[in-house]
């Protein structure tokens, strides 16, 4: 049996009152790819922050290569041959690649000569790994994939031997993320050892030697690969059965509700961020938008509900168009059916530091059952907010809780709540479950599928391509602002990646 | 006098009023660029205008004096670091408070100490930085148009005006030639980064202030020994807001820094050049409104020729590790 890399004994760490991690055992062996699997909240990312020196943990042991370490802040964690590639990027945009890859790791106070060395071993790092990139690229110009690929090389131009991906495919294409687990299995070959961090299944199972699974804190069990199932791992990871598969009947497609006509957007930069986009939504129908973040979906989405101006274009709602001159009145887009769960919920969708009743009613306000004359109806609106609680099971059952003190799943059920419950003819869901547990995406899933059946038109725009295919009754794939493709749920991952990656599988073929 | 002798003149005036502007904001370049937005420059200048005058009055020694000018500066531009890096507080406030206590404090220590209503005794040619004759400024002065140029224009200025235009150079080799100004730049930009990259963003920050303090306590040096003989209260006179403006007109880098000093000067110069002289066809123009000319234009210029001036991205924002 190999060497071991990294050994954490009885790591514990705590926020105040939350336990982030519970007496947290862990091996990692030597050359191997280790799987860290987990749903959002279980403490994944403070273990990883806490090797990397980002925290201090409040007890326990670290060793590295057999012997005991001490971590205090990043470079020690550097000195050891710890590398990080955090899911944020932590890349200074405006820099070139070359810049990035030398902050920290300079070498001589004045640059000159260093600069030289550093570009010749970026080349030998591009020759080594295939990692190509253009060292005088400045990073805000590059796609993410790349920039992705530049924080990877930061690690290794540290020497990094032990690689550490903090949910790495958030932000890719399905090619992309292929191209990156190839690059994960060229450096476990070289005999680094890696540390994917993920609460994607399928990438465990695709990629890792090893997996563990932490829940609520703590590590609840380490298995290898071969020898596990997508469904145990699920189960560990919820601690109860869960249905991974969304079941719903046939759609039965009404009217048109929603119908967008060549669509322009542009952005302060005066950049064409959706370009001429036409698409209907029929009531009883989920028309599904994929493609990879930052394809013009999160403009599209503000456009349509009236909060960002478009261009041209026309966006009509039940018949009547909807001013796009960004002065909408969202009130009367409510008013008139139109239901909006915005893409960030922490600064849109809600008022973080409100109470949960004030929260669940923010936007239908001037609603006659939540008056009480001139005056808010303040037991008519806690009322209301109980009724919700209850209904969509979010916890903790208070309405009365300040709303940042509630999970991100149970967060996001109190704007879908409100939403929901206002019994729209459109109702419009941006990332429905992006921070979301695993039990609440299930639950949050087969609420979609209920409003759809109740004759809602549903416009869903998600990252999460498992999500949309496995809720749209039509997808189209946006890719650089344009509505590239319209496919049904039934294609292909592959298709609809290579779509998203702006391929159209019928041309290339021709 | 002809035309040529004037606009030398009205030149090197240029360059005499451009001096502590210039040095105001190359002083809050380093501030700036690491993220820790400055608007007490006014104050530090102050304060170390008033420690230059205050020091070289007692000592005798213009050295002297620029020593206490940037001791004074460093000290309240590490105040404005605790209050904004160690204890993540407004930037604004703090750089605002430092602003009120450098005009309050100079005024009430002048008057203990000295008892001149605030001022500090008039100095000696000895306890100033003079001008320096640069080679052959006499032997050349007779040459036509170059002869003029090099005697009055070069010539002749205090040893921190020659410093204050080679600081911009130096500063643009330290931004982007070194270590330290890639780090600099980073933090200001992204801070996370740079803490990932295992350096301390607190440290570099702290050292970053500690730059402009020295150079806002050269610039008050220069007020209080080199333009003048001593501290006058209020002798900043907004020059360290005009510096900011000059900051940001320059979008943040060292080369821009300086003509965008060298045209606030010019104008400074003009209105003191045109006061009480009519011009033609608009004829006797008020001596307010010609000094108030700089500022209408920096109003002008800020609202409407320079485009977008992006500041660093991280700047006013105090960094916090996140969870």
């Amino acid at each position: 049996m190999s060497q071991t890399a990294i050994e954490l004994n009885g790591i514990s760490k705590s926020f105040g009152a939350v336990r982030a991690n519970r007496n947290i055992d862990l091996k990692i062996a030597a050359g191997t790819i280790h799987g860290i699997i987990g749903e959002n909240g279980a403490g994944k990312s403070t273990l990883m922050s806490i090797l990397y020196g980002f925290y201090q943990a409040d007890s326990g042991r670290i060793s590295v290569a057999g012997r005991p370490a001490a971590i205090k802040t990043p470079s020690d964690a550097i000195a050891l041959g710890i590398g990080m590639v955090h899911q944020h990027f932590m890349l200074v945009e405006n820099f070139t690649v070359l810049e990035n890859v030398m902050l920290g790791a300079e070498g001589e106070a004045v640059l000159n000569s260093s600069i030289g060395k550093a570009r010749a071993e970026l080349k030998r790092l591009e020759r080594d790994y295939g990692l190509e990139v253009n060292p005088d690229a400045v990073i805000e110009d590059l796609p993410v994939g790349l920039q992705q690929r530049v924080e990877i090389l930061k690690a290794l131009y540290r020497g990094a031997e032990i690689l550490i991906l903090d949910e790495p495919t958030g932000v890719l294409t399905p090619a992309e993320a292929d191209h990156l687990f190839r690059i994960l299995r060229q450096l476990k070959d070289e005999g680094k050892t890696i540390i994917l961090i993920t609460h994607k299944l399928r990438e465990i199972m695709a990629i890792t030697d090893n997996v563990s699974v932490m829940r609520q804190g703590a590590m609840v069990a380490t298995r290898h690969t071969a020898e596990t199932t997508v469904e145990e791992l699920a189960e560990l990871m919820v601690g109860r059965h869960v249905l991974l598969r969304v079941e719903k009947g046939e759609a039965k497609p009404g009217p048109v509700m929603l119908s967008v006509k060549n669509l322009t957007v542009k952005d302060a930069r005066g950049v064409t961020v959706v370009d001429t986009v036409s698409l209907d939504v029929r009531a009883g129908e989920i028309v599904g938008i994929a493609g990879v973040a930052g394809n013009g979906q999160s403009q599209l989405l503000e456009a349509v509900t009236g909060v960002r101006k478009a261009v041209s274009g026309t966006v009509t709602l039940d018949g009547t168009p909807v001013e796009l001159t960004g002065e909408a009145d969202p009130i009367d887009l409510r008013r008139r059916g139109m239901a909006h769960v915005p893409e960030d919920r922490h600064h849109v969708g809600l008022v973080l530091p409100f109470e949960e009743n004030e929260n669940a009613i923010m936007g239908y306000h001037w609603q006659d059952k939540y008056l009480k004359g001139p005056l808010l109806d303040i037991e008519a609106i806690r009322a209301d907010a109980r009724e919700k609680i209850e209904k969509y099971d979010i916890r903790p059952a208070d309405c009365r809780l300040k709303t940042a003190n509630f999970s991100g799943g149970n967060q996001q059920k109190i704007v879908l709540a409100r939403e929901m419950e206002q019994d729209p003819k459109v109702l419009i869901v941006g990332q429905p479950t992006r921070g979301v547990d695993v039990g609440a995406i299930e639950f949050i899933h087969k609420r979609l599928i209920d409003m759809r059946d109740q004759g809602k038109a549903v416009l869903l725009v998600s990252v999460e391509l498992d999500e949309i295919r496995s809720l749209s009754d039509r997808i189209l794939v946006m890719f650089a602002g344009r509505v590239v493709g319209e496919r049904g749920p039934e294609t292909s991952e592959g298709e609809l990646g290579l779509l998203m990656a702006g391929v159209d599988k019928k041309e290339a073929a021709e | 006098m002809d035309f040529f002798t004037t606009l030398i003149l009205l030149l090197d005036s240029t360059v005499r009023l451009s001096v502590p502007l210039l040095l105001a904001a190359l002083a809050g370049l380093y501030s700036e660029r690491s993220g820790v937005f400055d608007i007490g420059l006014e104050g530090k200048m102050l304060a170390g205008a008033f420690a230059a005058g205050a020091m070289a009055a007692v000592t005798g020694s213009a050295w002297a004096g620029l020593g206490g000018a940037i001791v004074v500066s460093v000290f309240f531009a590490l105040v404005h670091g605790f209050a904004s890096i160690t204890h993540r507080g407004n930037q604004i406030v703090s750089g605002v408070a430092i602003n009120f206590i450098a005009a309050g404090s100079t005024i009430i220590l002048g008057q203990a100490w000295f008892r001149q209503g605030g001022r500090t005794p008039s100095l000696p040619g000895t306890a100033r930085f003079g001008a320096i004759e640069l080679p052959f400024a006499d032997a050349v002065r007779d040459v036509p148009v170059l002869g003029p140029i090099y005697s009055e224009l070069i010539s002749g200025h205090s040893l921190i005006v020659y410093a204050a235009f080679l600081l911009v150079p130096f500063t643009w080799w330290v931004l982007f030639r070194t270590r330290f100004g890639l780090r600099l730049r980073a933090v200001g930009e992204n801070p996370a980064a740079v803490d990932t990259a295992g350096i301390s963003v607190a440290w570099l920050r702290y050292r970053a202030v500690m730059c402009t303090g020295i150079l806002t306590g050269l610039a008050g040096t220069y007020l209080a020994l080199a333009q003048n003989a001593g501290f006058v209260k209020d002798m900043t006179a907004g020059r360290g807001f005009i510096a900011l403006a000059a900051l940001i007109f320059a979008k943040w880098r060292p080369v821009p820094v300086m003509f965008a000093c060298l045209l606030f000067g010019f104008l400074d110069a003009f209105a003191i050049r045109v006061q009480g002289t009519p011009l033609p066809l608009i004829g006797q123009v008020p001596v307010q409104f010609m000094q108030a000319l700089p500022y209408i234009l920096t109003v002008v210029l800020l609202a409407g020729f320079i485009g977008k001036a992006i500041p660093p991205r991280a700047g006013g924002v105090p960094y916090v590790k996140e969870r």
